[in-house]
């Protein structure tokens, strides 16, 4: 089987997300990876180095910078003749073009899997992660995001595979970048961090959120993330949201500090390795989870452990 | 200009889902039953929109079973102006709905087809896209801000911040939880919405075979975390990260 995995990537580098992807479509067949992108050949050399990885596609092109699901779902579909699975990570950017290359296929996608069972049998979280499927695709093509805290990252380096350029179809030209408003941050990101400190709507303000957060997340060299209540009331941006419909994390160590532990969120972080909750009602859900709780006021207790470290 | 929305009548977000002993699935027996989240989110963005007298009409559509009848009732005491049932007991899967929504689009003629992004049952996060795949019309996903004029502009939350894109109309915009707070439906529009039109068809009324694509061998509960230890101070706290390697 031949499997067309779609690269992630900032336009200089290759995000973890794809080397994850990797070791999914390994498991189903020969890994061919696809870059698109504006001047994206480095992108494709340093592809072409990951383990794994036979084939590199590179499809460049000015209206491809942006990856619009409308300019590059055409490409996919081309690519496809000569592939039986199209893989992407469960990121926004693969969420936003899987599903659309899906309909043109005449496939039914088959979402987030947790792992590859068989050739056409797989496991995919639903109803936020409280119960996990079974299915079996009848389709003979299969498109498939891959939830990529379910799988090892492939190694970065020791490939030497081939790039070969792909014939860019035309734009359909019926959509168009605006702008980006890009979270700055120096810390890690929440997807690839080692440690996430997280914070709720117990935090009471932004002012706060911040203050309190920050400086333990600079610590512990910690990513910051927060659960839907924080990031509605305005004290984190959109990206920092973990959650069913967030951002699903599986770091070696997460912290939630003032987070009650709603289903919601709980689908986005239970497979951090080690869970710890700082939460002053002792019995928030959130303690049913969490390897290691402490019981007691975050506006206390954070800064002391911010001193202590 | 009309706007279509889709609405799915999915378990209650705070219903915790409980798995059948038999595997065959996720318990729905005497479960309260709502429209699912990020659908309200697309009606009360229609609303505004209409609001705003940027729409003139909004339709509102469900496929799934007659009981879906009171998730369109909802839509409509929300504020839609009519509403189409496609009825069937199946379970549909994302690529069968979005192509019964592309027939009824081509009937309607939209110029804008709003949707959530992502069912909270089988958490697909799909039927948009495929929507306006087989449209061919562009896509606005995981919207966080929506402004349309002659074409669409629209706010969208990705991974990195947030990313703008600027729709051609006719498009498909897919909402995400920050688009808007959705309205509870007063009173007199609960009963107003009872003598608005709902049409009930079938999927076979748009000739759309709904077989699935996908089989599901079985449905499982997830592997449960145990509750671990709890630790009754800071310094406690400091000794058990040493020991986890993240603090020195």
């Amino acid at each position: 089987m031949s499997v067309l995995v779609l690269v992630e990537h900032d336009g200089s580098h290759v995000k973890d997300a794809t080397l994850a992807t990797v070791t999914a479509a390994a498991k189903l067949g020969d890994v061919h990876a696809l870059v698109v992108g504006n001047d994206a050949d480095g992108v494709a050399q340093a592809t072409a180095k990951i383990a794994g990885v036979a084939k590199v596609h590179v499809a460049n092109g000015a209206a491809l910078e942006h990856q619009l699901a409308e300019a590059v779902s055409p490409i996919v579909v081309k690519l496809m003749d000569g592939h039986d699975a199209f893989l992407a990570p469960s990121t926004t950017t693969g969420k936003n073009i899987a599903p659309r290359v899906a309909a043109l296929l005449d496939v039914m996608q088959i979402s987030d899997i947790l792992s590859v069972e068989g050739p056409d049998t797989f496991t995919r979280p639903i109803y936020a992660g409280n119960a996990i499927a079974t299915v079996k695709s009848k389709d003979a093509k299969k498109v498939i995001t891959v939830r990529t805290t379910a799988f090892e990252k492939a190694a970065a380096e020791g490939g030497s595979a081939g790039v070969e350029q792909v014939d860019v179809a035309g734009d359909p030209g019926n959509s168009s970048f605006v702008s980006l408003e890009a979270s700055k941050s120096e810390r890690p990101e929440l997807t690839s961090a080692k440690v996430i400190v997280s914070g709720g709507r117990a935090f009471g303000s932004s002012e706060q959120f911040h203050a309190l957060l920050d400086p333990l997340a600079d610590k512990l060299g910690a990513g910051v993330g927060a659960s839907r209540a924080a990031v509605d009331a305005g004290y984190a941006p959109n990206d920092y949201q973990v959650g069913q419909t967030g951002k699903i994390v599986a770091p070696e160590v997460y912290i939630a500090i003032g987070i009650s532990g709603a289903i919601q969120h709980l689908a986005g972080m239970k497979d951090s390795k080690t869970i710890i909750a700082i939460n002053k009602d002792e019995e928030a859900p959130i303690f049913q989870v969490a390897d290691i709780g402490l019981v007691g006021d975050l506006f206390k207790i954070v800064p002391e452990l911010t001193g202590k470290l | 200009m009309k706007v279509l929305v889709a609405v799915k009548r999915v378990i209650d977000y705070n219903v915790k889902p409980r798995v059948k002993m038999d595997g065959s699935g996720v318990d729905l027996m005497n479960v309260k039953m709502s429209m699912n989240p990020f659908d309200e989110i697309a009606v009360e963005e229609a609303i505004r929109l209409k609001e705003k007298g940027v729409a003139t009409e909004i339709v509102a559509v469900s496929i799934g079973p007659a009981k879906a009848q009171e998730t369109l009732r909802t839509a409509l005491a929300m504020g839609a102006d009519r509403a189409i049932l496609v009825q069937t007991e199946e379970e549909v899967e994302p690529l069968a709905v979005a192509k019964i929504l592309a027939k009824i689009a081509a009937e309607e003629q939209p110029q804008l087809v709003i949707l959530g992004k992502q069912a909270i049952d089988d958490d697909n996060n799909a039927t948009g896209q495929m929507l306006a795949a087989l449209l061919g019309w562009p896509q606005g996903t995981f919207a966080s801000k929506v402004e349309v004029s002659d074409s669409a502009t629209v706010t969208r939350e990705v991974d990195g911040g947030l990313e703008t894109v600027k729709l051609n109309l006719p498009a498909v915009v897919t909402t995400d939880l920050r688009l808007n707070e959705p309205r509870y439906a007063s009173l007199p529009n609960i009963m107003k919405a009872k003598s608005k039109p709902l049409a009930t068809k079938s999927p076979g009324d748009y000739g759309v075979d709904v077989a699935r694509r996908l089989e599901t061998l079985k449905v499982s509960e997830p592997s449960k975390r145990q509750a671990g230890i709890k630790v009754g101070s800071v310094d406690e706290l400091v000794e058990r990260l040493k020991g986890l390697g993240i603090a020195k």
